[in-house]
């Protein structure tokens, strides 16, 4: 599962740094100065920049990967080589909301699979996938650390468990309305 | 009145935050005044004194880590204190607890271990899905610098300290001291090679301790109560408290604060016993990288010798249960799945070991094993063992294998001899019941 979620969107293609540079937008660059200016070289703020980037836009584009690696005097290979080890930079589009099911030890002993077989009957697609109407990502994440409310699961930055299949389905649904 | 619960005092039954009137209400950042009046070197060897144990797992006497770490008077420059908060142990779940319910307790731990190697600055390195965590400690850093608790001149030497949050991307290896290190630089988290250790050149190539939440968390009530009390607290060998967990089929999951040697049986009684309808098997002690332990130690006493006696760790103090109805194969799948998954590629064994076992576990799992995998399997757990990896996290893959193949190894033949999971059916019923 692990390649689903943290996979460049082009990989394959030699020449993908090619493509034209998306500048920093402001909100960016002062958020990146600001964490650059905790550490002694810039580079150490790579991950924080990753994160500032896909706040604003939900994901880090290849364009936005050079901006952040010129910002940071490094190479966009070096940038694109710390986001694609992490599992929460995301590297492809994703839906307006991303749903995280744990599928770690506590959660699987507690029905981890029952949980994924629903969801993802009820979504249309598998973990990975985005709906086609490009509102819901789903993705399995490690322990949640969360283990006394297994099962565990995360609808945007909001933690909820134990959750039932049913709920599972009520909170995805809240969460399409919630952005129509 | 003797105070046996000190790290969960503030903890509130609603989920609601300590904030910093309530927290100083009680003697919150009392500890860190009497530590600023002490020398740094006084403050060193009165933590070592205390035999406080590092809580992230290994057991470490903190007073002794920070020992290491040269003098200022040798060494000038800066160094620094990490608070190693990205929980991701498969179970654990005890230092959300603390964060989210009283994060000042943890800043102020945080800032007496800086102090006390005189580091003027300090990371906390917080995992990625714990964003109420995040949100709680850094109003707590906000609320302690405004009223001038972190900052500058906080005592007459003229100490200095600023304190830092970084949420992490998300990977299992940061949990590593060195692998945090390498992640807190802005790089891919492998782990370093050791020696040089961190105390020595670190962060940055700067002496840098790295101490779990826990284990800060504890600084404070030494320093407020003192030594005496402090030993006083544990049942056995070991000095304190500990949080313990429990989860699983239980009828309360949950986490309690406890002396530390509070034996295991004490601990599922708090989570309330089995759920109905299952029995007890077995059970990670702490965490996923721990060797199970079995029904017939549950009168074992939970601390880090006792445990250990008895062919397991410790760890995180938080118990996974593996009830009589959870396939322990299975079980194990799961472990191995997330330690191949969360392994960053670097040394060999780890990289291809833990994919080559998964695969091995998946055929047997599915009915396809043979007999010899099971000998191939702890011969694997050998080749992955301590001593041939740069950080632990592939041996801890290997502890509840090996455990599993020890204790459970009826069930690993049944699954070859009946080509089949025997506990496939029995499983999905539970789940639709859930």
């Amino acid at each position: 599962m692990e390649h689903l979620i943290a996979t460049s969107a082009s990989t394959n293609q030699p020449d993908r740094w090619r493509s034209k540079i998306e500048p920093l937008n402001a909100v960016e660059e002062q958020q990146i100065a600001d964490q650059v200016s905790h550490y002694p070289q810039p580079q150490a703020a790579t991950i924080e920049a990753l994160k500032i980037v896909q706040q604003q836009q939900g994901w880090v584009s290849d364009g936005k990967l050079k901006a952040i690696a010129e910002r940071l005097n490094m190479s966009p290979d070096q940038v694109d080589s710390v986001a694609t080890f992490y599992n929460k930079i995301y590297r492809r589009p994703v839906g307006n909301t991303v749903i995280t099911l744990c599928d770690s030890i506590s959660c699987w002993i507690m029905g981890y699979e029952g949980l994924r077989e629903a969801i993802c009957r009820e979504l249309q697609i598998s973990l990975g996938q985005t709906t086609s109407d490009q509102q819901i990502t789903l993705l399995p994440t490690p322990c949640l650390g969360a283990c006394n409310r297994a099962p565990a699961v995360m609808v945007g930055e909001e933690l909820h468990g134990p959750v039932s299949a049913e709920q599972l389905i009520r909170l995805a649904q809240q969460a399409k309305e919630a952005q129509s | 009145m003797t105070c046996t619960q000190p790290l969960s005092q503030h903890i509130k039954a609603d989920g609601s935050v300590t904030n910093l009137e309530e927290y100083q209400a009680g003697y919150g950042y009392q500890g860190l005044s009497k530590a600023l009046s002490m020398d740094p070197n006084e403050l060193v060897d009165y933590v070592k004194q205390a035999n406080l144990r590092g809580r992230g797992g290994a057991g470490f006497n903190t007073g002794l880590k920070w020992s290491f770490v040269p003098p200022l008077e040798k060494l000038p420059g800066p160094r620094y204190v990490i608070c190693n908060a990205d929980e991701m142990e498969p179970g654990t779940f005890k230092d959300r607890w603390l964060m989210e319910h009283d994060p000042h307790q943890l800043i102020e731990g945080l800032a007496i271990a800086a102090y006390a190697i005189q580091a003027e600055t300090a990371f906390i390195f917080l995992r990625a899905d714990y964003d109420l965590c995040a949100q709680r400690l850094q109003q707590a850093i906000d609320d302690a610098v405004a009223a001038g608790l972190l900052g500058s001149s906080l005592n007459a030497r003229g100490y200095n300290l600023e304190v830092l949050l970084h949420t992490s991307a998300g990977r299992y290896i940061c949990g590593e001291e060195t692998a945090l290190i390498n992640s807190l630089e802005g790089k891919r988290a492998n782990p370093r090679f050791k020696p040089p250790f961190p105390q020595v050149s670190g962060l940055f190539g700067r002496p840098t301790v790295v101490n779990n939440v826990e284990t800060l968390c504890n600084l404070p009530h030494i320093l407020h109560h003192g030594i005496d009390w402090y030993a006083n607290l544990g049942l056995g060998e070991d000095n304190g408290t500990k949080l313990y967990g429990v989860s699983g089929k239980v009828n309360n999951p949950g986490c309690w604060e406890l002396p530390i040697g509070t034996p295991v049986k004490e601990i599922l009684a708090l989570a309330g016993g089995m759920q109905s309808g299952v029995g007890l098997r077995g059970f990670l002690p702490g965490g996923g990288s721990t060797d199970f332990l079995t029904a017939e130690h549950v009168d074992l006493a939970m601390d880090y010798g006792t445990i250990q006696a008895a062919g397991s760790r410790m760890g995180t103090g938080t118990m996974i249960i593996l009830d009589d109805q959870t396939c322990p194969v299975g079980m194990v799948l799961n472990l191995i799945r997330f330690f191949a998954q969360e392994s960053c590629g670097w040394c060999t064994p780890c990289r291809n070991g833990l994919p080559f076992i998964r695969q091995v576990l998946t055929d047997i799992e599915a009915g396809n094993g043979q007999v010899a995998d099971l000998e191939q399997l702890l011969e694997l757990c050998g080749y992955i063992g301590i001593g041939n990896t740069y950080c632990a996290l592939a041996p801890g893959a290997a502890e509840p294998l090996q455990s599993a193949l020890k204790y459970f190894r009826d069930d690993f033949s049944a699954h070859i001899e009946q080509g089949c999971c025997p506990y496939d059916k029995p499983t999905r019923h539970m789940q639709e019941a859930n």
